[in-house]
């Protein structure tokens, strides 16, 4: 039984589709519980997961995420993920795990100066990793994005110590699985879609899983996501 | 004391900066064609109180790395001035 926590920040819009999501692999009737904390909370109400939904919290002044990172919340979520704790942000909640320094990187502008909101593939690099434990190696997952900003960048040696520490989880790659610069849709080192922190249990990704978890809507590749998580909290 | 913080932060120079490429071709456009480079970024002025100058800085600096840049992408400086009431 696991009980997910999605933050709401002002600004936040992708929270009710995350809740959602969440609740079709972790149905209440299975006894999991999906609620929503508030940023002003300091009390993250006993969850076994923090997801930090996508959105454009605090209008994106100044830069994405570096506001909201200073939340009230964002304290406790720092104290859960420094214990070992599952956090995981998509979109704008990577950006915010970035500005918070829980994974490494930053998310710049998109090369080509274009808000794109499109399918994207992404293969999972790893599966030591409880967010891509559930992928097939060398496989394409059709996952949308939707972002200005979500160009990652690490230095050299940052980039070498992601490879060394397989904190690589996804990558953007063709419809075939393969990672090329062709299927790079804003110019991020290496094609990095998602990246986790050295301990393995703060993860952010640039793509929306929620968005693709509805079989209605004919797509439920971001399950591969949701899925790993619950089976990879273990609880 | 009363003093006027005047904050530059810009994307550091090993990163392509999209809005500044926009803005050369805008001034391409316009027929401005000796410019070679621009960079975008932001400017920004606060107004603090504080006991010296020294500790100004401090807040200000501070200010800086934690919040008004992100080390990673971007490079701050500023000047720190007192502000006398007339």
């Amino acid at each position: 039984m696991a009980k997910f926590g999605v933050v709401v920040f002002p600004g936040s819009n992708c929270d009710e589709d995350m809740v959602l999501a969440l609740r079709s692999v972790a149905p209440e009737a299975e006894g999991h519980q999906v609620i929503k904390l508030w940023h002003k909370d300091h009390d993250l109400q006993g969850v076994d997961v923090v997801i930090l939904p996508g959105g454009f919290s605090y209008g994106d002044y100044l830069r994405s995420g570096a506001i909201a990172r200073f939340s009230p919340i964002m304290t406790e979520v720092i104290n859960f993920a420094n214990k070992g704790g599952h956090v995981m942000g998509v979109c704008n909640g990577f950006q915010i795990l970035a500005e918070a320094g829980l994974v490494p990187g930053a998310l710049l502008h998109n090369t080509g100066r274009s808000f794109i909101c499109r399918n994207v593939n992404v293969t999972a690099t790893t599966t030591n990793s409880p967010f891509s434990a559930e992928a097939v190696p060398g496989q394409a997952y059709t996952i949308p994005i939707a972002h200005g900003e979500g160009r990652f960048f690490i230095n050299a040696d940052g980039l070498k110590s992601l490879q060394d520490n397989d904190q690589i989880i996804y990558q953007y790659c063709d419809a075939t699985g393969q990672v090329t610069d062709d299927a790079n849709p804003n110019g991020s080192v290496y094609n990095i879609a998602g990246v986790s922190n050295k301990a393995g249990n703060v993860f952010g990704m640039m793509p929306h899983p929620e968005r693709a978890a509805s079989a209605l809507l004919g797509n439920t590749d971001g399950f591969v996501v949701l899925k790993g998580l619950l089976m990879g909290v273990g609880v | 004391m009363q003093f006027e913080a005047k904050i530059t932060v810009m994307p550091i120079a090993e990163i392509l900066d999209p809005q500044g490429k926009a803005v050369a071709l805008g001034l391409a456009n316009l027929g401005i064609a000796n410019v070679e480079d621009v960079r975008v970024g932001k400017h920004i002025v606060l107004h603090l109180s504080a006991d010296s100058q020294a500790i100004a800085e401090a807040a200000v600096d501070t200010a800086c790395k934690k919040l008004l840049a992100n080390l990673i992408m971007e490079d701050y400086s500023y000047t720190v001035q007192e502000v006398v009431l007339a």
